[in-house]
């Protein structure tokens, strides 16, 4: 009976269906584009999730424009522009290079600027210190101590 | 070398403040940019007679409010008071667009809550609404006489906003050309 049962669940995932948008191009170049753009362009309300990942209405509507965008013959730049025209760059997960973008975009080659310079100073003010350090003395020492090993092996 | 210990204490009061930064900017409030740009136009249906056209050529050399909603916004329904309360005390043109809404329910929430609005465009396909730049509801844009947009705001309208940002605002636009 038990088994029975079990398999009448195993058909449960054939009443199953996923929405999928039908997005038809005529052209194969125009169908790349769509996908780029949608990649590249961020959903303002469900923030962090591009338009291809993100399933709210804002953003199946802004899919939709760019689908429409792009098959009217757009260009790609002209699709970015139409958005940014309307929500700014924030829609932009690639900012554009700008006084106020700045930080972020040379920021992280700064910190590894300084990260190597202090890495720099560290390792050479190490090197002096050893140098000046061994004293004559030291340095017999450790001839004697390195000329006995020798001899014993 | 004797500050030494003081460095860890230093990273620590830098992370808080970096942090503390982050934690009090509100990551939805997005900047327009069509703040000081020519308003899009938009012809929609009326929600009340799909014959009819609500187009905002009509409000050339008015100052007016757009205010974007729909029956599925709970924020709407707290703000519907509002809206009401401004229409009749404060003599401001409000014009609607209803978004992606069901007609016969928009007009039944009207009909029970009262109409603030002038007109009201019906947009389920978000047609106007892209152009707007609106990512959510509700939202109010403030339009001066030469059709240019010169607020918008994201969320609800309540007395206090109402009275520090709009109020003057609008004075200042009712005194120009």
């Amino acid at each position: 009976m038990i088994r029975a049962w079990l398999f009448v669940l195993l058909l449960i995932p054939l009443f199953s269906q996923a929405a999928i948008e039908a997005t038809q191009f005529d052209d194969p170049e125009k169908e790349a584009r769509y996908k780029q753009l949608v990649a590249e362009l961020r959903c303002l309300v469900c923030q962090n999730q591009n338009l291809a990942d993100s399933n709210a209405e804002l953003a199946q509507d802004m899919r939709r424009k760019t689908y429409e965008l792009v098959q009217s013959g757009a260009s790609s730049d002209d699709v970015v522009a139409y958005m940014v025209k309307r929500y700014g760059d924030f829609v932009l997960y690639r900012p554009p290079f700008q006084l106020s973008t700045l930080l972020l975009w040379l920021g992280p080659f700064g910190i590894l600027a300084g990260g190597v310079a202090i890495l720099f100073i560290f390792i050479r003010g190490k090197g002096k210190l050893a140098d000046n350090q061994i004293s004559d003395n030291d340095l017999q020492r450790a001839k004697t101590l390195l000329g006995e090993e020798d001899n014993n092996t | 070398m004797k500050a030494r210990f003081l460095i860890p204490l230093g990273i620590f009061l830098v992370l808080a403040l970096l942090l503390g930064i982050g934690l009090t900017l509100n990551p939805r409030d997005v900047p327009s940019v069509l703040i000081n740009e020519r308003a899009p136009t938009f012809n929609l249906p009326d929600l009340f007679d799909p014959e009819k056209t609500v187009s905002s050529d009509a409000l050339k050399g008015k100052v007016w409010l757009l205010n974007v909603w729909g029956t599925w916004c709970p924020e709407c329904w707290r703000e519907h008071e509002f809206l009401n309360r401004l229409a009749k005390t404060e003599g401001v043109t409000i014009i609607g667009i209803d978004w992606r809404d069901d007609r016969a329910e928009a007009q039944a929430f009207l009909a029970k809550k009262g109409n603030p609005f002038a007109a009201v465009g019906f947009d389920p396909e978000s047609e106007a609404i892209m152009d707007w730049g609106v990512y959510g509801a509700p939202e109010t844009f403030v339009i001066d006489k030469q059709g240019m947009i010169r607020k918008k705001h994201t969320g609800p309208l309540y007395q206090q906003v109402w009275e520090d940002e709009f109020k003057p605002l609008l004075q200042q636009l009712e005194g120009e050309s």
